[in-house]
C-alpha cells in the first residue's frame, strides 16, 4: 500500500524518513500546533514551494536541463487565477477557467520553447529560457490594464475560502474553522496529490529514460529513446506543475502582481534550493523548500541579532546584515555544489548506501 | 588576415547591420531621427560589444559560460562612481580633456578591479568545475549571487547615479538637424578601438594565435608544449576586464548604477552571443550592433514591442544559422 503510494522510492534513510513524516505531520497540523497569523503563512508558502521547487527538480535534478523560465510558469498560473477572479468575480468557475487557462498558455509556451530550443545544447537553452522569461515578465508588468502592471491584482476568492466564513460556530481545539483553514487544506492536499504525482512519474519507465538522457543523451539516443521527445515532454510537464503550483500561491495570498510569481529572485531561491535539497530526488525538494522557507522567515532575525551584536565593526556587521541573507545562502549553495553536489538527501543516503 | 581566409570570409551576416539599417529607414521617415537612432544603437551596440566579446572568448577557449560575468560589469559600474566621486573637480570643468583625466583612470581602475575579482572567480568558483557544463552553470549563478550581495555590503543596495562629465554632455550636430549625443559617439570610438585591440591581438600576435589554435583544437596545442591553463587565466582576467570597462560606459550611458546593472545586461548579452556563435569575436560584434539598433529602433517605432524584438531577432538569426551567425565548429 504504502509502496504503492510513494510509487516503490521510499527514503532509504532512517533519518531522512523521520524527517520526512515530521515535516508531513508538522504540516498536516500547521494550524493546530502553530496558531498566529505569520506561522500558518510560513506554513503556506512552504506547501506552494515544494510543488514549484519539486517540479523543477523533474526538469533539473532528473532531466539535467537548467531553465530559468520555470517562474514564468509559476506566474501564468498565479495570473491565470488573479486575472479570473478579478474579471469573472469570486466564484468556483472563475477558479476552473482561470487554471485551465492557465494551463493551456503554459502548455503551448513550454512546448514552443521546447521544441524550439532543445535541440540545442544545454547551454543555449538556459540563455534563451533567461531571455523569454526577462520579457515575459516586463510583458507582465507592461500590459497594466489586464495584470495590474507593478502594481499586481488584489482579488476575492469564494466565499468558503475567505476568512470571513464560519465552518462552525464553535473552535476545535481552540482554533476558529474559518475559511482561511479550509483555504489552508486544500493546499495541503494539492501539494500532497501532486507530490506524489511528481514521484510517479520519475519512477515510471518514463522517468528512467530521462536519467538516461541526463547520464547519457547520446546513450539514451542509441537505445532509441528519440531525447528531444522526452526533453520536451519533461520540460511540459515541469511547466504544468508549476503552473498548479502558481495557482495555489495566488488562491492562498489572494493577491498577485510581478514580484510575487514572476521575479528573477524567485527564479534563483528555486535554484538554489534544488540544489541544496538534493537534485534528482523529489524528497530533496520537499526537505528543501522548507528548510529555505523557514530560514527565509526566520534566519533574518537571526542574523540581526549577530548583525547587532558585531555593531561595533561596521564591515561586519554590514555582511550579517539581514539584508544580506542570499549572500550566505549563496556560499551555502557554492559549496553544496563542490562538497554535497547531491544536497541534504544525497548526504543522508550516503552512509546507507556505502554499508 | 592571408588570402584563403579573405577569400572564404562570409559576408551575409556581416551584411545585415548596414541592411537592417537601410530597411528601417522608410518607416522612421525623417532622415535626422534616423541618424540620430542609428548612432544611439551603434554606441549601445557597441558597449554591449565590449562586455560580451570578454565572455565570448571566455566561451570560445574555455568552454565556460559564465552566468557571473554580469557581476564585473557591476563591478566597473560602481567602481567608476566611486572614482568620478573622488574627482568631481575634474568631472565638472567643461573642457573634454579635463572630463577625460577623470573617466580614463576610472576606466583603469574599474578594469584592474574586474581583473582581480575574475582571478579570484577563477580559481574559486570556475576552476573545479571545468568540463561540466551543468555544474559551471550553477556554480557561476551562486557566484554571481555572492558577487551581486558583496556588491550591496560595499555600496549599498540603492541606485548610485553616475553623472556624465560636464564635457560630455550635450549633443553634436553632424549635418542638417541630425543631433547626436557626444558621449554616444565617445562609446562608439572606444568600441572600435577594442574591437580593434581584440581583432589585431586575435590576428597578429602570437598570443592571439594560441588562442584562435587553442578554441580550435585544445590539445593539439598542449602537445605542442604550451601551458594552455596560463592561457585559460589570461583569457578570463581579460574578459573580466572588458566587462568591468563596459560596466563604466554602461552605466555613463544609463546615467546611474544599480547592484542588479549586472543581471539586466547578462540577458542582452547572451541574446548577443548566441546570435554571433558561441566564441566568435566578429560574430559578437555583428550580434552586438544589431541588438543595439534594433533596440533603438523597435524603441521609437513601437516602444510596447521593443521588449520582443531582440527575442524575435534571436529566434530569426537561429531559424537561419542554427549554431549563431558565425559558429565555431566544435
Amino acid at each position: 500500500m504504502l509502496s504503492r503510494i510513494l510509487s516503490n522510492d521510499f527514503p532509504r534513510s532512517r533519518a531522512l524518513a523521520v524527517l520526512l513524516v515530521a515535516l508531513l505531520l508538522a504540516l498536516a497540523l500547521a494550524p493546530f500546533l502553530f496558531p498566529g497569523v505569520k506561522a500558518l503563512s510560513v506554513a503556506a508558502k512552504i506547501l506552494v514551494f515544494i510543488v514549484l521547487v519539486a517540479s523543477f527538480d523533474l526538469l533539473l535534478g532528473y532531466t539535467g536541463i537548467v531553465s530559468f523560465a520555470h517562474t514564468m510558469f509559476f506566474g501564468i498560473g498565479a495570473y491565470g487565477i488573479a486575472i479570473a477572479s478579478t474579471r469573472m468575480g469570486p466564484t468556483w468557475t472563475a477558479l476552473l477557467v482561470g487554471l485551465l487557462a492557465a494551463l493551456a498558455l503554459s502548455f503551448v509556451l513550454s512546448l514552443a520553447i521546447g521544441l524550439f530550443s532543445l535541440r540545442v545544447k544545454a547551454i543555449f537553452f538556459a540563455m534563451i529560457t533567461l531571455a523569454v522569461a526577462t520579457a515575459f515578465q516586463t510583458l507582465a508588468s507592461q500590459l497594466s490594464d489586464f495584470t495590474g502592471g507593478e502594481d499586481g491584482l488584489t482579488f476575492k476568492m469564494p466565499e468558503m475560502l475567505s476568512p470571513g466564513f464560519q465552518l462552525s460556530e464553535t473552535p476545535l481545539f481552540g482554533v476558529s474553522l474559518d475559511g482561511r483553514l479550509i483555504c489552508y487544506y486544500l493546499l495541503f492536499f494539492c501539494a500532497l496529490l501532486l507530490l506524489l504525482a511528481l514521484l510517479r512519474i520519475v519512477n515510471s519507465p518514463f522517468g528512467r529514460v530521462l536519467q538516461a538522457i541526463r547520464e547519457n543523451e547520446f546513450r539514451a539516443e542509441a537505445i532509441g529513446y528519440p531525447v528531444v521527445v522526452y526533453r520536451t515532454t519533461s520540460s511540459v510537464l515541469s511547466a504544468l506543475f508549476a503552473t498548479l503550483a502558481g495557482a495555489m500561491l495566488a488562491i492562498w495570498l489572494r493577491y498577485n502582481g510581478p514580484d510575487t510569481s514572476l521575479s528573477f529572485d524567485l527564479m534563483l531561491e528555486v535554484l538554489l534550493i534544488v540544489v541544496i535539497g538534493g537534485m534528482g530526488t523529489i524528497y530533496g525538494a520537499a526537505v528543501g523548500a522548507s528548510l529555505f522557507v523557514f530560514a527565509q522567515s526566520y534566519l533574518q532575525d537571526l542574523l540581526k541579532v549577530g548583525s547587532d551584536a558585531a555593531a561595533g565593526w561596521p564591515w561586519l556587521s554590514a555582511l550579517l546584515s539581514p539584508d544580506r541573507w542570499l549572500l550566505w545562502l549563496g556560499l551555502l549553495f557554492v559549496l553544496s555544489v563542490y562538497y554535497f553536489p547531491t544536497g541534504v538527501v544525497g548526504r543522508l543516503r550516503a552512509p546507507r548506501a556505502r554499508a | 588576415m592571408n588570402k584563403a581566409l579573405l577569400r572564404d570570409l562570409d559576408w551575409a551576416p556581416a551584411a545585415l547591420v548596414p541592411a537592417l539599417a537601410v530597411l528601417v529607414l522608410p518607416f522612421i521617415g525623417s532622415g535626422s531621427t534616423w541618424v540620430t537612432l542609428t548612432v544611439a544603437g551603434l554606441a549601445m551596440g557597441m558597449i554591449i560589444f565590449i562586455i560580451a566579446s570578454g565572455l565570448t572568448l571566455i566561451f570560445g577557449l574555455m568552454d565556460v559560460l559564465n552566468f557571473g560575468h554580469g557581476v564585473f560589469i557591476a563591478l566597473g559600474a560602481f567602481v567608476a562612481t566611486t572614482v568620478l566621486g573622488a574627482m568631481t573637480d575634474w568631472t565638472s570643468a567643461p573642457e573634454l580633456w579635463r572630463n577625460l583625466v577623470a573617466v580614463v583612470p576610472a576606466m583603469l581602475a574599474a578594469m584592474v578591479a574586474a581583473s582581480i575579482a575574475g582571478v579570484v572567480f577563477e580559481r574559486f568558483i570556475v576552476r573545479p568545475v571545468y568540463g561540466n557544463h551543468l555544474k559551471q552553470i550553477l556554480i557561476t549563478v551562486g557566484g554571481a549571487i555572492i558577487g551581486e550581495e558583496l556588491i550591496k555590503v560595499v555600496w549599498g543596495p540603492l541606485q548610485v547615479p553616475l553623472p556624465l562629465p560636464q564635457g560630455m554632455r550635450g549633443t553634436v550636430l553632424l549635418f542638417g538637424d541630425a543631433a547626436v549625443e557626444k558621449y554616444r559617439l565617445l562609446a562608439v570610438i572606444v568600441g572600435l578601438v577594442v574591437f580593434a585591440l581584440l581583432a589585431w591581438t586575435l590576428a597578429r600576435t602570437k598570443i592571439g594565435l594560441l588562442i584562435r589554435a587553442g578554441v580550435q583544437d585544445r590539445e593539439m596545442v598542449e602537445s605542442l608544449g604550451y601551458r594552455i591553463k596560463r592561457l585559460f587565466i589570461g583569457v578570463f582576467v581579460t574578459g573580466s576586464a572588458l566587462a568591468g570597462l563596459g560596466g563604466v560606459m554602461w552605466g555613463l550611458y544609463q546615467q546611474n548604477v544599480t547592484p542588479q546593472i549586472g543581471a539586466q545586461v547578462n540577458v542582452l548579452i547572451f541574446i548577443v552571443i548566441i546570435i554571433g556563435g558561441l566564441g566568435s569575436t566578429s560574430g559578437a560584434l555583428i550580434g552586438a550592433l544589431l541588438v543595439g539598433l534594433l533596440t533603438n529602433y523597435a524603441g521609437f517605432l513601437a516602444p510596447k514591442a521593443a521588449l520582443f524584438s531582440n527575442i524575435a531577432l534571436m529566434i530569426a538569426i537561429l531559424l537561419w544559422r542554427p549554431q549563431g551567425v558565425y559558429a565555431q565548429n566544435r
